[in-house]
């Protein structure tokens, strides 16, 4: 018999029972929409990752201070004040390195008039908003000769600036007080939005690293070194970053690092691995749903082989050999499997939608999803159709016909 | 035997289309050993009409299940069209089923909610005839439907047709492919007597003007007299073999009945049991 033929055989069976099979279907609908929801889920998180990994900046690479360790003393991450603006110099001079800025940290208290706010004050240089990609919203950043000069100067991070000046009001040229010294404001940053370690990176006010080791800190060293690499391919810029540190520093091989160099990739993977990880785990617990869907298939193709038996009988006393009848009721399974797994992609879509729309939950559904949900479905129709076709096919004609 | 007569040219005619060699069956149900067949010889002719009867457990269905190509003999040898079957695959004994032999059963066995025209078409299904057109298998099925004098029911669905309706759609069913031989079991067993005997005029007509082989089990005497030959079947043996001398006539009989009151093809005769023993759920 061809296969369109069983195939319209298997149809006409399946509309007999609608209800039936609706409710079969439903089984494979929920346990593909669920696979192809969570997937989605796991998906836009992961690209909410990336896209905040990319708001760091392109062909990022970080130097950090290391920890630090005197006398068997260990003290924390970040500790140590071996980092100096002269291995920032050292770097601009390596081949494949596109931008440099060094980077001194503090924290403070920021006043203007009456208002004040406790905030991160970084100290940084004139390419950091070419490293980071960051334009200024009103004003502009701050020049070399401030960074020469250690001038009171600052550009505030949008969030500082709406909670010292109001939103949509230019601060350019007022005079905001950080540990009781006056700043002039010289522009503020545009909004950037979160990190990739979920910090606001708005939350901020840039100044030069040179006042915050002069007027600020009273240091010598610098906190950190932020860097552009020419190309995406920052490993080798990386390898040569720390060499070069190594030498600065005098380290004799064996004695490990007082810095560290992470690129964004690295930064990036993590996050990402976290997410793939939840994202296979849901859609396994969802897999579980296409199990069951598929156990109900099962169970309804023996309960219509038992109801059939008299049909089947005839059909082979007519001429049907074992494979046809196999394949028949194989077909019915596999097309309520399909027919499911469809609306059930459909349910995917809708649900998706449903949650980034009513919940914000940002999604995404992965191209070879759809392929892979259509697979599985025609996959569980075989393997949960297959016993009851081949009970089917395996009926002894004389006692197929006679059974009641 | 039977061999050698294949092989000779021209012997075709003469050539029995059933011939059964020591056919024994035997089934083992449990403990116990139930000897079905106990070495039965019969050859049937072409264009034959055989009445087997014989008293339940006698053998006949038995014999009725091998010659129908459903069961496979213990030992022995079953010639069909001078071809052993006996020792045939399933596929093969399938392939056999579907262009030699056309069943007629008791309980009609027509597919429920499927229209007369489908059931009669669905051998087709089996015989390669997923590649016939669609247009094709329309018309031979048609060509069966008014034979049985049920044109114009096509798209009529088996409970919405009467008894001897629907045993006339699986006559037709069992026509379509042209076999060698019908076997009918019990035909007439859920029919009252005036359709009964139309539809041993059917039978009739179709063994004298097409000359197609019939071999009938009836446990009824009457029913058995249309043939041409009776054979009587006990303790799994051949107890009566003997040609029908005063053969009865369906046709004439049909005639000389009065007209039955209603007209008794539009409505179910019997709506019960046609619902009940004619649908294949």
């Amino acid at each position: 018999m061809s296969i369109l033929m069983t195939l319209r055989i298997a149809l006409k069976a399946l509309n007999r029972n609608k209800m039936r099979t609706i409710l079969t279907m439903l089984g494979m609908i929920i346990g593909v929409g669920a696979v192809i929801t969570m997937v989605a889920l796991g998906r836009g998180a992961q690209a909410t990752i990336e896209e905040q990994v990319k708001s760091a900046g392109t062909n990022l690479i970080n130097v950090n201070a290391g920890n630090f360790s005197q006398g068997g003393v260990r003290q924390g991450q970040g500790m140590s004040n071996t980092l100096m603006p002269a291995d920032a110099d050292a770097i601009r001079k390596l081949p494949g390195v596109q931008y440099v800025a060094a980077g001194a940290n503090s924290r403070g208290q920021v006043i203007a008039s009456n208002q004040n706010w406790s905030t991160r004050i970084e100290g940084t240089e004139v390419d950091f908003p070419l490293i980071r990609v960051w334009p200024t919203k009103y004003g502009s950043f701050f020049t070399q000769q401030d960074v020469n000069t250690a001038a009171k100067v600052a550009v505030l991070g949008t969030v500082v600036a709406e909670t010292l000046f109001g939103p949509d009001v230019d601060p350019t040229g007022q005079i905001i007080r950080i540990r009781n010294q006056p700043f002039k404001v010289l522009g503020v940053m545009a909004s950037k939005g979160q990190g990739p370690f979920g910090q606001d990176q708005d939350d901020t006010i840039f100044v030069p690293y040179t006042t915050v080791q002069k007027k600020l800190q009273g240091m010598t060293h610098i906190n950190n070194i932020t860097i552009s690499a020419e190309s995406p391919d920052t490993a080798p810029v990386a390898a040569a970053i720390s060499e070069t540190l190594r030498i600065m520093h005098k380290l004799p091989p064996g004695e490990p690092d007082d810095f560290m160099v992470r690129t964004q990739e690295e930064i990036a993977s993590v996050r990402t691995e976290t997410t793939r990880t939840m994202t296979t785990l849901l859609a396994a617990i969802a897999g579980v749903s296409l199990l069951v869907g598929g156990i109900g298939i099962m169970n309804i193709m023996l309960v219509s082989v038992t109801e059939r038996t008299r049909e089947i009988g005839l059909r082979l006393a007519v001429g049907a050999r074992g494979k046809d009848v196999l394949l028949q009721f194989l077909v019915e399974a596999i097309v309520i499997s399909l027919f499911g797994g469809l609306l059930g992609i459909a349910l995917g879509y809708a649900l998706s939608d449903i949650l980034e729309r009513t919940l914000a939950w940002p999604t995404s559904i992965p191209p070879n999803a759809i392929g892979m949900a259509f697979g599985f479905a025609a996959a569980t129709g075989v393997f949960f159709g297959f016993y009851p076709a081949r009970k089917a096919a395996g009926l002894d004609p004389i006692e197929a016909l006679r059974y009641e | 035997m039977a061999a050698v007569v294949v092989e000779e040219v021209g012997a075709k005619a003469h050539m029995p289309v059933i011939s059964v060699r020591d056919l024994v069956k035997t089934y083992i149900v449990g403990e116990v050993t139930v000897r079905a067949l106990r070495g039965a010889n019969m050859d049937v002719e072409a264009g034959e009409f055989v009445a087997v009867t014989g008293p339940s457990g006698s053998g006949k269905s038995t014999l009725m299940h091998i010659l129908g190509c459903l069961d496979r003999p213990t030992s022995g040898q079953y010639f069909l069209d001078g071809k052993d079957v006996s020792q045939m695959s399933k596929d093969e004994l399938a392939a056999v089923r579907n262009r030699k032999i056309g069943f007629v059963f008791q309980g009609f066995n027509l597919l429920s909610r499927t229209t007369a025209l489908d059931n009669v078409e669905l051998p087709l299904l089996y015989n390669g005839g997923g590649r016939m057109k669609g247009v094709e298998r329309h018309k031979r099925a048609m060509a069966a439907l008014e034979a049985v004098g049920l044109g114009e029911r096509q798209h009529h669905y088996p409970n919405q047709l009467s008894g001897g309706q629907q045993q006339r759609v699986a006559i037709a069913r069992a026509l379509i492919n042209q076999p060698s031989i019908i076997l009918a079991d019990e035909p007439t067993g859920n029919l009252d007597t005036r359709t009964s005997i139309e539809v041993m005029g059917i039978f009739q007509r179709l063994n004298i003007e097409r000359g197609i082989t019939i071999v009938l089990i009836t446990h009824e005497m009457d029913i058995a007299e249309y043939g041409t030959r009776l054979v009587r079947f006990r303790d799994g043996r051949i107890q009566i073999d003997q040609k029908i001398t005063h053969r009865r006539d369906a046709a004439a009989e049909l005639a000389k009945l009065p007209p039955p009151e209603a007209d008794v093809d539009d409505v179910p005769a019997d709506p019960k049991p046609a619902e009940h023993l004619g649908g294949v759920s």
